[in-house]
């Protein structure tokens, strides 16, 4: 009170930290034109029949009802959401696990946090071409068992359509996970070494403490992990694109390459524009309930 | 490092010899072997005129060059010239005012009495005037056939779609693949297109393809044809390779019977070494139906503000369909000249079976020309499926494949 008894006026609130307010400019009209305005003419045109050129020509919901009468976009529906619901609950628990050994003070822990995160340092492309090696059955991991004896072991998850978005998990999961390690590393650190002590003071085992203790406290790193999986979920496409272009037949199909292809290689834009919608109402119908639940409400502490 | 600094010199001092040429970029996606061989020839007769080629080409294939090409177009940087397949593909961008009018050097040149068939300057042609130059024919209906799996099976090269299928198990018993396939989209869709010519004669086609009539395509005629594609899939099952050189490859060596194939097919065997009625045998139409379709590639060129540019442009348009040319361009190419008027006696037995086809008049449109690439796409990822697939039917196949026809612009 008396701070502001010697400033004299009260400076007008729009006025505050004005310069703050004039560097954030461009990152607010970089967010007003192009995630909200673009977004806006996606959603506008994709109620059109827009082929190689965009055009005004409404057509209600047709290009909706194609979508979801289409097999390819239901296949490729059912994949994002198998590849989603494993990638998730592994990545977390492959990264995490690594982290909480790589805390236990082991020996060269610089050198196995490089090895671990090194896939992280590769493009999708560069994964999902080693892992279509590996997984090749002529000369991958199938070959190299079959060569030891067993002749009738079989693992070619890339050529058999019911495990095939499996055998594309398996490269995401090991790209992915060594970044959320990372992270989890890095908040499994900022842990206060007292919170250990008391622990061990009170006997409680170490597993335990775990599971009550620090992984509650990790509460906001889990966030951000899940967050980082998440988004690359939704845009999985290079790989595919890598590993199996979709194969066989239609088997591994994703929502994003639907909307690449549709969008330019069958020149009819208004689909890829319907199909993108529809990828981002589904983000929108998870996004909502979580950011409502993490920060609406009161504010936590 | 001596060598290095000796190339970056050696380029500098071709860059600067340059200057007074025009240049010109021109994308394709010519780039398997032979394929290379026979756009160099465009290169050579481009670069002998004064100018010069700078050599776009798009590795993967159309699928993945189209796009590229076309965003560049839409993006405002267009390239000097860029292959297209004849028919729709282009459709938009002409309408659009984005390509170069070449009606003036085609009135000059005649194109209009030389170019034969004339269907290959229609699909040039919007509004009366001529928007591309048509540099070849190619046709999908083709089988090709190694002489020696047969023989290592024991059994006669057949001469007919027929035979091949009655040869298959002889083939399988000896190790071999009797159907080699690559696995991407458009190898799939094609090799049902042949197939679909081949049994289902050239009237259900027409019916189906440019009157878009979905009662044609789930009748009992087209019913044989999907029926055909079931045995023909489950001659390919064994077949691994993604892209069709790797399939040619196959036959080429041996390793499988045949391949359902378009005429490029012909510049990998020349590679090779191989001649028709040696190695290889090729058969127009399966053996059933002797028609070849006349799509083929067309070049384009974008409108570009740069008056010395468009000259070269329309250079460029009339030495591509110059009869030295087209001479040496088909040859390397393996497909058939876009002029009546030239002496292709040097063509190989495959060739001239294609040449005689087509001074019969046996010709049909292309798929690109007579449907949309969107209807093509939809087509394109039931093929996928059903080829991959070994449960799809032939009955739901073809239920699908007359729903896409029904709805088909």
């Amino acid at each position: 009170m008396s701070m502001q008894d010697n400033a004299g006026k009260r400076p007008v609130r729009l006025l505050r930290n004005l310069n703050a307010k004039i560097a954030s400019i461009p990152m607010i009209a970089t967010a007003l034109v192009v995630f909200i305005g673009c977004t806006t003419w996606t959603v506008v045109y994709s109620f059109t029949d827009s082929k190689l050129l965009p055009r005004l020509n409404f057509v209600g919901l047709d290009q909706y009802d194609r979508l979801w009468g289409t097999r390819r976009w239901l296949v490729s529906i059912e994949n994002l959401a198998w590849y989603g619901f494993c990638s998730m609950i592994l990545t977390l628990l492959i990264g995490f696990t690594l982290a909480a050994l790589l805390d236990r003070k082991v020996r060269f822990e610089n050198t196995f946090r490089t090895i671990l995160l090194y896939p992280f340092a590769l493009s999708f492309i560069v994964t999902g071409l080693v892992w279509q090696w590996i997984l090749n059955p002529d000369f991958g991991v199938q070959q190299v068992v079959r060569d030891w004896g067993w002749t009738t072991f079989t693992f070619d998850p890339l050529y058999n359509p019911q495990i095939v978005i499996f055998g594309i998990l398996i490269a995401g999961i090991w790209q992915g996970s060594g970044l959320i390690m990372v992270i989890m590393l890095a908040g499994l650190r900022g842990i206060d070494e007292d919170i250990w002590k008391a622990a061990r003071v009170d006997g409680i085992p170490t597993w335990k403490t775990y599971v009550v203790v620090i992984i509650p406290m990790m509460r906001p790193v889990f966030v951000t992990a899940l967050v980082l999986i998440a988004s690359g979920i939704v845009k999985v496409y290079d790989l595919v694109v890598a590993q199996t272009s979709g194969g066989p037949g239609i088997a591994s199909e994703v929502p994003a390459k639907y909307v690449y292809d549709k969008m330019f290689a069958s020149q009819n834009l208004a689909q890829g524009f319907a199909a993108s919608t529809m990828m981002l109402v589904s983000v929108i119908i998870i996004l909502i309930p979580w950011a409502y639940l993490e920060f609406g409400g009161k504010k936590r502490g | 490092m001596k060598t290095l600094s000796k190339l970056l010199a050696t380029g500098a001092f071709l860059a600067a010899g340059a200057v007074h040429a025009t240049e010109l970029e021109v994308t394709h996606w010519w780039t398997s072997g032979g394929e290379a061989a026979a756009v160099a020839e465009f290169a050579k007769a481009f670069d002998a005129s004064g100018n010069t080629w700078v050599d776009g080409a798009i590795a993967g294939s159309g699928g993945t060059a189209r796009p590229i090409i076309i965003s560049r177009i839409l993006g405002g940087d267009p390239m000097g010239a860029t292959q297209l397949n004849h028919g729709r593909q282009a459709e938009e961008l002409v309408e659009a005012g984005l390509m170069l009018d070449l009606t003036d050097i085609a009135t000059e040149g005649d194109w209009a009495n030389v170019v034969n068939p004339t269907s290959l300057l229609d699909a040039c042609t919007l509004d009366g005037k001529i928007y591309c130059v048509p540099v070849n024919i190619h046709s999908w209906q083709w089988i090709w056939l190694s002489n020696k799996a047969f023989a290592d099976a024991g059994v006669d090269t057949p001469a007919n779609w027929s035979e091949f299928v009655a040869a298959a198990p002889a083939l399988e018993a000896a190790g071999k693949v009797p159907l080699a396939m690559g696995q991407q989209p458009w190898q799939s869709n094609g090799a049902f297109g042949v197939i679909a010519i081949a049994i289902g004669g050239q009237d259900l086609w027409n019916k189906i393809n440019i009157d878009k009539d979905a009662d044609a395509a789930a009748g009992p005629e087209m019913a044989k044809v999907f029926e055909a594609a079931v045995v023909a899939r489950q001659m390919a099952s064994k077949s691994r390779v993604q892209d069709w050189n790797q399939a040619t490859n196959m036959v080429i060596t041996g390793e499988a019977g045949g391949q359902i194939m378009g005429d490029w097919a012909q510049g990998e065997f020349q590679i090779a070494g191989q001649t028709a009625g040696n190695e290889y045998e090729c058969l127009p139409g399966l053996g059933v139906n002797e028609v070849i379709s006349t799509g083929g590639d067309a070049f384009y060129f974008p409108k570009n503000d740069d008056p010395a540019i468009t000259a070269a442009q329309k250079e460029l348009a009339k030495l591509m369909i110059s009869q030295e040319v087209q001479v040496a361009f088909n040859l390397k190419k393996g497909s058939l000249p876009v002029r009546g008027d030239i002496d292709l006696s040097a063509a190989n037995d495959c060739m001239q079976k294609g040449l005689q086809i087509l001074a019969d008049g046996n010709v049909m449109l292309s798929g690109d020309e007579v449907l949309s690439a969107d209807t093509q796409g939809q087509i394109e990822d039931l093929m996928v499926e059903f080829w991959n697939d070994p449960s799809y039917s032939a009955a739901d196949a073809q239920a699908a494949y007359a729903a896409i026809i029904a709805d088909a612009d």
